[in-house]
């Protein structure tokens, strides 16, 4: 190992609108909370419960009976949030609350708007407060409010009657992606135009990227080697269809590409020729892109081309494919 | 002993800390616990009959997340492999049912997760109901607020006790050299802190942690081969409660008491409680009913190190460790998944 620096990091978003289909019982539930309505299921023994349920939790009976519930309640138990995190209902310092809504059996956890957490307490009696433009989802309830505070008046009932039928929730996480030392050695060699790989102390394998732990071993990757820029194509897809992110107008061959002295290939673009002209053995070399806009990724390397040597026999990459 | 029967025979872990350089897949924690595990028996990696691991592709941030991991066993030529998105007690299981149908005589079961990659309190909302609660995004310290408060109203315990959970935790893990948290606090002191969710303060919620653990399981006759004294598995079982919060009864642990009572916890001396929260531990301990003489999480608990995904099969390994010393006859490992104790495992040992 001859890494000396911390390993790379970066910022990583993770988001993705989970859209999931309710059926007849939860489509009903969320259907009533875009007319401003709350409703719940009765279960096998009689008690309702909110948000509705489509089996008994005790019997496991599928049920199917929804009722109306108020849009008032008592809250049952609570905690204080001082600082809301990201997409919580408030913006502001806030109780989370298990409310049972009048007419029900279950608690609804959701956020009540009390200012200071003196002024939450078990048993107090809250309110819905409805947001302004619902959509078919618990967030049509915007939060809930200490009675005192509340609205006299119910906002009049939104007048859609279209069944909801589909829910989506925007699901956003952020991380801090840390890369390998081993990987971080590779990347800071790119950045460098340097193709560095790792061997395995077992079984002497060469890995670009060098690898945490060589998979057949299970050692971490040590003793440094550098790869020319030139390999051969082990194997390849020519892709035809179009999808979201595409950079390149298709058709274009996206192909694994082992470099001279690695045992491990890795995929890269293959261009500068007709995509039916790529085959298996035939040999490339990268295309860099200008130095000036190099950074610590493999996309330094714009694409390999072929190099126009003679293919390397198949026998000589057959145990690399 | 039966044939059928299988014993915990190894237990190594990587130290509990706050965050690690390391990458989400695990394998730098990995590589030297499976290194320290097998070291000593004469076994290596090649010998294992099945792997089993727990982790999340949501601690990771991203998809299979746990296949990378496999590169710390060495997976060529092909091992014998599983997978769960739970604790890994969980993988626990599988591999005790895997030995049992005779299948394989040892199982490697591990965990891991670097839960300092993202922001736990809110990647821990993706456990919840995702209809109409994990949308809200509550977070694990709030829910876990709620399940406390209710115990606090209802009379089951109070905040001092609570602290006192948390101060006897910590005394505890200074002689835990893995441990994240530790030392002498006071419990008057503990109580004058801030609430960081009313009611609950920084000392009654398990730190973040990166950490990784593993336990080897082996069958009847290679358990006697490996450790003079293995801690037979007599019972194991695990049991879940409803996704709906609301409904379920939080101040007590129906589905702790039902898997305990199914697997005879009865007369065990020392307790391995997976508690993320103080008050968690209180009412397991009211759940599978264990008396004023039983020794509670002599390492410290989840509250001085809670490696997501690890902490339930570090409980196993710390409670079997017991027996193997000759400290204990009849021990008891718990550990739990999901919010406020939604999902719960039992495993006894004895000696
Ligand atoms: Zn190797």
């Amino acid at each position: 190992m001859t890494e000396t620096s911390e390993p790379l990091s970066a910022p990583l978003e993770v988001g993705f609108d989970y859209t999931r289909s309710l059926g007849s019982v939860l489509g009903r539930f969320a259907t009533a909370l875009r007319q401003r309505r709350i409703t719940g299921v009765r279960g096998s023994d009689g008690r309702v419960h909110v948000p509705a349920v489509e089996y008994d939790p005790l019997t496991f009976e599928p049920l199917d009976e929804l009722v109306d519930v108020g849009s008032d309640g008592t809250v049952l138990s609570w905690s204080w949030t001082p600082q809301p995190l990201e997409g919580q209902p408030l913006r502001h310092a806030f109780g989370w609350a298990l409310i049972r809504l009048d007419g029900a059996d279950t608690a609804l956890l959701h956020a009540v708007d009390a200012g200071t957490p003196d002024r939450m307490r078990t048993g107090m009696r809250v309110r819905a407060r409805w947001a302004a433009e619902p959509v078919g989802g618990i967030r049509d309830i915007a939060c809930f409010d200490p009675v005192e505070d509340a609205a006299q008046q119910a906002p009049a009932p939104a007048d859609s009657d279209e069944p909801v039928t589909k829910l989506t929730t925007p699901i956003h996480l952020h991380y801090r992606h840390s890369a390998s030392p081993e990987e971080s050695r590779y990347l800071r060699g790119l950045a460098e135009g340097r193709l560095l790989g790792q061997r395995c102390p077992a079984c002497g394998k060469v890995y670009i990227p060098p690898r945490g732990a060589c998979p057949t071993d299970g050692v971490p990757t040590e003793e440094e080697v550098e790869l020319p820029d030139t390999g051969i194509v082990t194997t390849f897809c020519i892709v035809n269809v179009p999808f979201l992110g595409q950079r390149i107008q298709p058709p274009y061959v996206a192909a694994y590409v082992l470099l001279d002295g690695a045992d491990i290939a890795f995929l890269h673009l293959v261009l500068g020729c007709a995509a039916e002209d790529v085959r298996m053995g035939m040999r490339v070399r990268a295309e860099w892109k200008p130095r000036a806009e190099w950074d610590t990724t493999l996309q330094n390397i714009d694409h390999f081309t072929p190099s126009g040597e003679p293919d390397a026999p198949y026998k000589s990459y057959a145990h690399h494919l | 002993m039966t044939e059928s029967d299988v014993a915990v025979v190894g237990f190594a872990q990587a130290p509990n800390v706050r965050a690690t350089h390391g990458t989400t897949n695990g394998v730098e924690m990995l590589v030297p616990v499976f290194d320290e595990l097998l070291d000593g028996t004469g076994l290596s990696k090649k010998d294992i009959g099945f792997w089993c691991s727990g982790s999340s592709d949501y601690l990771a941030g991203r998809a299979f997340s746990f296949i990378a991991a496999i590169d710390a066993i060495g997976a060529f030529p092909p091992i014998n492999e599983s997978h769960v998105e739970m604790d890994a007690a969980w993988a626990l299981f599988e591999a005790w049912v895997k030995i049992r149908t005779g299948e394989v005589d040892t199982a490697l079961v591990y965990g891991f997760g670097k839960s300092s990659a993202g922001d736990l309190r809110r990647t821990l909302a993706m456990q919840l109901d995702p209809y109409f609660v994990a949308p809200l995004w509550p977070d694990s310290v709030a829910v876990a607020g709620l399940q406390a408060r209710l115990g606090l109203d209802s009379g089951l315990f109070s905040e001092q006790q609570m602290a006192q959970v948390a101060a006897r935790s910590r005394a505890d893990a200074q002689r835990n050299p893995n441990a994240q948290v530790s030392g002498e606090v006071q419990v008057s002191d503990l109580l004058e802190r801030p609430y960081v969710a009313d009611p609950l303060r920084a000392h009654d919620c398990a730190p973040i942690t990166d950490g990784a653990s593993a336990v080897l399981l082996a069958s009847a006759d290679r358990a006697r081969e490996l450790r003079a004294r293995p801690a037979w598995i007599t019972g194991l079982e695990h049991r879940v409660e409803s996704a709906q919060l609301g409904g379920r009864d939080l101040t007590a642990s129906p589905s702790t008491s039902d898997a305990a009572s199914a697997a005879d916890a009865t007369g065990v001396e020392v307790a391995e409680l997976h508690a993320p929260f103080s008050h968690q531990e209180i009412l397991l301990r009211t759940a599978i009913g264990l008396g004023e003489s039983t020794r509670i999480n002599p390492s410290g608990g989840a509250l001085c190190g809670n490696p997501m995904f690890a902490a339930g099969l570090s409980r196993i390994g710390e409670a079997a460790s017991r027996v193997w010393s000759g400290e204990a006859g009849k021990v008891l490992a718990h550990a739990t998944s999901g919010p406020a104790l939604q999902q719960n495992l039992v495993c006894v040992m004895e000696g």
